[in-house]
């Protein structure tokens, strides 16, 4: 580290990016570590069955599970498209 | 009562060998019979950080395998005659590494030994899992590094849901973070996760930062393990972290740079 070097710190400080990517990462994975393992198999099939009736895309369903101390929700969600039933 | 020490990481090549070798140094060094056991089998490393490398006859899967006796298999350290290392093989795979061989040889060794200290391969497959699964301590190796801080959390997790203390619902494994190849200048200059933003992460209790440091690698290269160097910054570090583990209450040091502002100012190395 020079007198120079002390002229052209202006740039973000790399450990900060650091800790922000590792926060929010290691947050996403403690939370999918306790989930089902059967998840993305249902999420697979549930989609499956909703594109029988409904046009939807691939990243139109999301299914989540959460654990609280006293109850696991499993929570379904599908956002359906503007136009509805697809002629099967 | 003897107390089992994992030494563990998930990522390779943060500093587990060193590590075991100068904390296991460092107990027997404070008067407690201690063995020190190398888990890599198929790649073993700590007989050469012991400097026993010539000494092996035979080894962790003999002992397991009912093919030598434990006494057999350990060696005395040259420098301390309170510290035994017991050798992984070199010629099998982890395959060979038992759950119920694993803990018949640490149930032998608690009763002569104080402390068994484990040192883990990287990765969490079987040898890893069965170097953890035993434990009533453990300390996570870390270094100040995205990849390392990400891999020790999923060991975190293994931790307290796959060892034997877990499975039994006893009270879970006590957890320690030893911060390695620190360096503070670079924390002050923002290219490196300081100890507060890894604990953040974390969340662990710190037993110690090791600041990177040449007399590791002198070391090793010797084989002596790097607490025996007393002058040097590593070998004062893992002697505090010793200390700390065994209830003293020790300041943290290396953490802050200690180099002036002017020193800086004028290039200083």
């Amino acid at each position: 580290m020079s007198l120079l070097d002390y002229f052209k710190t202006s740039k973000v400080s790399t450990a900060s990016l650091a800790k922000e990517r590792l926060q929010i990462l290691v947050a996403h994975e403690r939370s999918s570590k306790n989930q089902p393992s059967y998840l993305p198999q249902l999420q697979k099939e549930l989609l499956a069955v909703i594109q029988k009736y409904v046009n939807v895309s691939q990243d139109a369903i999301s299914v989540s599970f959460e654990q609280d101390d006293d109850q696991e929700t499993l929570e379904l969600n599908i956002t359906l498209p503007d136009s509805q039933t697809k002629a099967i | 009562m003897a107390r089992v020490i994992v030494v563990t990481s998930g990522k390779g090549g943060v500093g587990k060998t060193t590590t075991s070798a100068a904390i296991a140094m460092g107990l027997a060094k404070r008067g407690h019979k201690t063995a020190v056991i190398d888990f890599d089998v198929g790649l073993r490393n700590l007989d050469l950080i012991m400097g026993c490398e010539r000494r092996v006859v035979y080894d962790f899967v003999n002992v397991i395998n009912e093919e030598a006796t434990l006494n057999q298999a350990l060696i005395r350290d040259k420098n301390c005659n309170l510290l035994y290392i017991l050798p992984a093989s070199q010629t099998r795979d982890k395959d060979a590494l038992s759950q119920e061989g694993v803990g018949r040889v640490l149930e032998e060794l608690k009763k002569d030994f104080k402390y068994i200290v484990c040192d883990s391969p990287a990765g969490i497959e079987k040898g890893a899992h069965l170097a953890m699964y035993f434990a009533d301590d453990a300390f996570v190796v870390t270094n100040p590094e995205v990849s390392s801080v990400r891999d020790s959390d999923r060991m975190l997790g293994i931790l307290s849901s796959k060892s034997r203390r877990a499975e039994q619902n006893e009270e879970p494994i006590n957890e320690f973070l030893l911060l390695t190849r620190y360096s503070p200048e670079r924390v002050k200059l923002g290219e490196m996760l300081s100890v507060e933003d890894v604990q953040d992460i974390l969340s662990l209790h710190l037993l110690g930062v090791i600041p990177e440091s040449k007399s590791v690698l002198n070391a090793s290269n010797s084989g002596t393990p790097v607490i025996l160097d007393e002058k040097s910054d590593a070998g004062q570090a893992y002697a505090d972290i010793v200390a700390r583990y065994l209830g003293e209450d020790r300041p943290h040091r290396f953490i802050d740079d200690k180099k002036g502002f002017f020193r800086n100012l004028f290039g200083g190395k």
